[in-house]
């Protein structure tokens, strides 16, 4: 075939072509693309929109290489029918993969219309351009890609031999485009999963008991069986769950149950006080994850040891996790779900059922935000046991707050100790590090033990899946971001992963990298202290990756880190990290204030992301991230007693409030042709350290625990921390 | 159980067949198919329900239908014509004030009705009045952003129509 010339087509070091992103594994052109006689261009990517912005960022990348009106290009949500399978939107991936595919993709198919236009309208390729999807030659010579859809199949593999526009001539991407979604949203137009109505359809409910793991002893049907608009009630095992006409009369039935229900105790539940002496003493699994020698050692004068925790954090999203699923007989299920993994999902369920997952269909509709694995997979299986009790009618599942807040997967609690080996003049020259948690990581469709709720409360029930770490070559887990940036002349990072699973862990936004950035971070600012250095001092004298340098610069030139005037109860702090060391390179100041609790008044935030594709997008994702990281780094712990978790609602899960959010302002430090990297997470590691060492500055006292409260503080004074 | 149960909803008279205990949240996303108020935690704690409620912001999730009888509602579908958004409503477009926006249309809700008794609001009086909303991407800050820009054109909006009318 040929090609557009322009940009050098993407070779590896042997000259073969080397497949960007997602394309690799998805090489059918149709799959990604469809241009229609109407006029009309189509994009279908695996990834979903989780309120990131990614489907405008897709469809900036789109009009950009194919040279249309951004108006043309449509974007269709995830579904096992047709996507691509791009595995799960998660990571900070979505225009790092998904995007540079679609960029490839267009960028074929714009070649593939423009050999076609030379053909028909006998002149050179070379002699052709494209405005707006119609293709101009000399002369009045002109056709369309509208003109030759039918005749251009795309039914074809990729070959990646055009290679893209150079980021120069683009007109949309590095633009800020505004995102397509947010009409919908402030005219409350019906675009969630829960506002979708089908035609007959049920609504359902699940009654879980309060301890996780409770086995059901006994249960009183009569009063929800009496419930008007009752269809169905659904026992297996544990599982249990009522299917009615009504949300209103499921929501009554379920009442009816649970005062019928009697629950064993479940499994016992560590000690919240206690948190880093239970996570020593559990059965791990032990990983080196990384080492390095010196290559002449040199004798340490003294060690420095410190140990930082955090605790299981919830996602809390706003909206509780919803699910429609309707069977085909018995044949087969179509599922609707705000999942971040449209396959994934599907590969569970095939499991759950004994079904091939081709009788499976799951389709993705936009939930709210997640921020990594919450209850969305789970209440899918729910619905879809709870629809095979419901005739061929669809059957909608919405969960409690309660469910959302105690019984999705939580991120996991750790605990970071940081050993330095020092010399004669404080200079760094061994590093351990060393963290105790629960994986990070139990998505569904990765293993072969399956890991939605339901699957282990059945009568034949699924083994329970324990969270695992997935390797750092492919970011890692509890490990993220524990290999140090810093040019430390050796070090040794080792990953104890429990293997016990009292309370149910998955992914939250940044995994490990929140936990131990803030300890590495919040350690850097220790040794600063002792040695009476200037915090960004130390830093760049242990950095020589220049685009570290030049945010951490940056950050603290936007924050007038120099020119700090100390005052009372006031202070500064910094926090930095190159997310999973492969990522978005960041850095944070903070400035709060401490009277009684830890006001933060300020971040002012670095980000180098390389290509931005919509800066008001890269500014929002880091504006948030910083927002929600202060928020963890605060407030938020998952609370239970040795029973139960007892944070299941807003009131005993606070949250950070308009009136307590800080003045966020980012910059971007720009480098177009850079390989573009995503920025959902990058900010949240930085942020907590940067938070805990302005608390540090503004009193001398050390929180290593966190949340940062008034009594961690109080504690923390005690304990001449 | 059911009762007849009549308000006025963005405008326009209801009558509603219902048990007056169901939640006023239900009876406008179910029996009357308004889905832009949202449910978050039915416990009137995360405001993403937010109506108003003769001029009030209330959680409608956790007010009983009978308490809107005789009264006005507006939900987020109500704030505006379709071809003349509110000022709000631009606004948020404009700062591009969300993320994920589920939590917007109660937040809107509570700014049209901070904007209705106070037009000329400081940044902390947005904060105070934004407070028992929640919204967990991080948006507040562009949020805030827009309900003051959005009082802005307001004032700008009111300050012509006195000047035409002179």
């Amino acid at each position: 075939m040929s090609t557009v010339p322009n940009a050098p087509a993407p070779t590896s070091a042997q000259g073969a072509v080397v497949f960007p992103g997602n394309l690799k594994a998805n090489p059918r052109l149709a799959q990604w693309l469809k241009l229609s006689p109407e006029g009309s261009v189509t994009v279908s990517p695996g990834k979903v929109e989780i309120g990131q912005g990614i489907l405008t960022a897709l469809a900036q990348i789109a009009a950009d290489e194919l040279d249309v009106d951004l108006s043309r290009v449509r974007l269709v949500p995830a579904t096992t029918a047709a996507s691509p399978n791009e595995g799960v939107t998660s990571g900070s991936l979505s225009v790092q993969d998904c995007g540079v595919a679609v960029r490839f993709v267009c960028a074929e198919v714009r070649a593939l219309f423009i050999a076609a236009a030379a053909q028909r309208l006998g002149v050179a390729q070379e002699a052709l351009a494209v405005e707006d999807g119609t293709i101009l030659g000399p002369g009045n010579a002109r056709t369309s890609y509208w003109e030759l859809a039918d005749e251009v199949s795309l039914e074809r593999e990729a070959t990646c031999a055009a290679a893209p526009k150079a980021s120069s001539v683009r007109r949309l991407a590095g633009t800020p485009v505004p995102r397509l979604d947010i009409p919908d949203k402030v005219f409350g137009t019906p675009r969630f999963i829960h506002d979708l109505t089908l035609p007959d359809m049920l609504h359902g409910r699940v009654l879980r008991p309060d301890a996780p793991r409770a086995r059901l002893l006994g249960l009183d049907e009569t009063a929800a069986r009496a419930v008007s608009g009752l269809v169905a009630l659904v026992r297996d095992g544990n599982f249990l769950g009522v299917v009615a006409e009504t949300e209103e009369a499921a929501e009554a039935a379920l009442a009816a149950l649970r005062a019928g229900a009697q629950w064993s105790e479940g499994e016992a539940l560590p000690d919240e006080n206690g948190l880093a002496a239970w996570l020593k003493s559990q059965p791990v699994e032990t990983k080196v994850v990384a080492a390095r020698e010196a290559p002449s050692p040199s004798a340490p004068a003294r060690t420095m040891r410190r140990a930082y925790t955090r605790p299981f954090i919830a996602h809390g999203s706003i909206a509780p996790s919803c699910a429609i699923a309707q069977w085909s007989g018995d044949t087969g299920v179509h599922v609707w779900s705000h999942c971040q993994g449209v396959y994934n999902l599907r590969s569970d369920l095939a499991l759950v059922l004994g079904l091939k997952p081709e009788r499976i269909v799951v389709e993705h509709v936009e939930g709210a935000g997640c921020y990594g694995h919450n209850g969305a997979d789970d209440v899918a299986l729910d619905a879809v046991l709870l629809a095979r009790a419901a005739g061929g009618r669809p059957v909608r599942v919405q969960w409690s707050r309660a469910d959302e807040l105690a019984r999705a997967p939580f991120g996991a609690a750790m605990c970071v100790e940081i050993e330095a080996d020092l010399d004669g003049d404080g200079g760094i020259v061994g590093w351990r590090h060393s963290i105790w948690g629960n994986g990070h990581v139990g998505r569904p469709g990765r293993n072969e033990t399956l890991t939605l709720l339901a699957a282990s409360e059945l009568e034949k029930p699924f083994p329970r899946f324990v969270a695992t770490n997935p390797p750092l070559a492919t970011g890692g887990g509890a490990d993220r971001n524990s290999v140090p940036l810093y040019d430390f002349p050796s070090y040794a990072v080792t990953s104890h992963r429990l293997l016990t699973m009292p309370l149910r862990t998955s992914a939250l936004r940044s995994l490990g990298a929140f936990a131990n950035v803030f300890a590495i971070e919040s350690f850097l600012d220790e040794l600063a202290a002792e040695r009476g250095e200037d915090p960004l001092a130390l830093r760049l004298r242990h950095l020589s990756d220049p685009r570290a340098r030049a945010v951490l610069e940056a950050a603290a030139a936007r924050a007038g880190w120099a020119a700090w005037r100390p005052r009372e109860g006031a202070g500064h702090g910094l926090g930095f990290a190159r997310y999973k060391g492969t990522g978005a390179w960041c850095a944070v100041v903070a400035e709060v204030e401490v009277a009684e609790a830890v006001r933060v008044r300020r971040l002012a935030v670095a980000v180098d992301v390389g290509e931005v594709v919509n800066p008001d997008g890269v500014m929002n994702q880091i504006e948030g991230g910083a927002i929600q990281a202060a928020s963890w780094t605060l407030k938020e712990a998952v609370r239970f007693d040795r029973a139960r978790v007892t944070s299941d609602a807003w009131e005993s899960y606070p949250i950070l409030t308009f009136s307590e959010v800080p003045a966020v302002e980012v910059e971007i430090v720009n480098w177009p042709d850079e390989r573009p990297v995503g920025a959902g997470e990058a900010a949240h590691g930085p942020t907590a350290a940067a938070i805990a060492n302005a608390v540090h500055h503004a009193l001398g006292v050390r929180v290593r625990d966190l949340p940062i409260t008034r009594e961690r503080i109080l504690a923390a004074v005690e304990a001449g921390a | 159980m059911a009762d007849s149960v009549r308000f006025v909803l963005n405008g326009v008279e209801r009558v509603v067949e219902a048990d007056p205990a169901t939640p006023l949240l239900s009876v406008l996303r179910g029996t009357l198919g308004l889905t832009g108020s949202r449910f978050g935690c039915g416990a009137g704690q995360c405001g993403a329900c937010n109506v108003l409620l003769d001029g009030r912001a209330v959680a409608s999730c956790d007010t009983p239908l009978w308490a809107a009888a005789g009264k006005s509602v507006t939900t987020v579908e109500g704030l505006s014509m379709p071809e003349r958004p509110h000022p709000l409503q631009e606004a948020f477009i404009v700062e591009q004030a969300m993320q994920c926006g589920y939590c917007v249309s109660g937040i809107l809700v509570s700014a049209a009705a901070l904007l209705s008794r106070n037009s000329d609001p400081t940044e902390a009086e947005v904060r105070e009045a934004l407070d028992r909303n929640l919204c967990r991407c991080g948006s507040h800050n562009r949020m805030v952003r827009a309900v003051l820009r959005a009082a802005k054109a307001g004032q700008a909006h009111a300050s012509a129509e006195r000047g035409s009318a002179a």
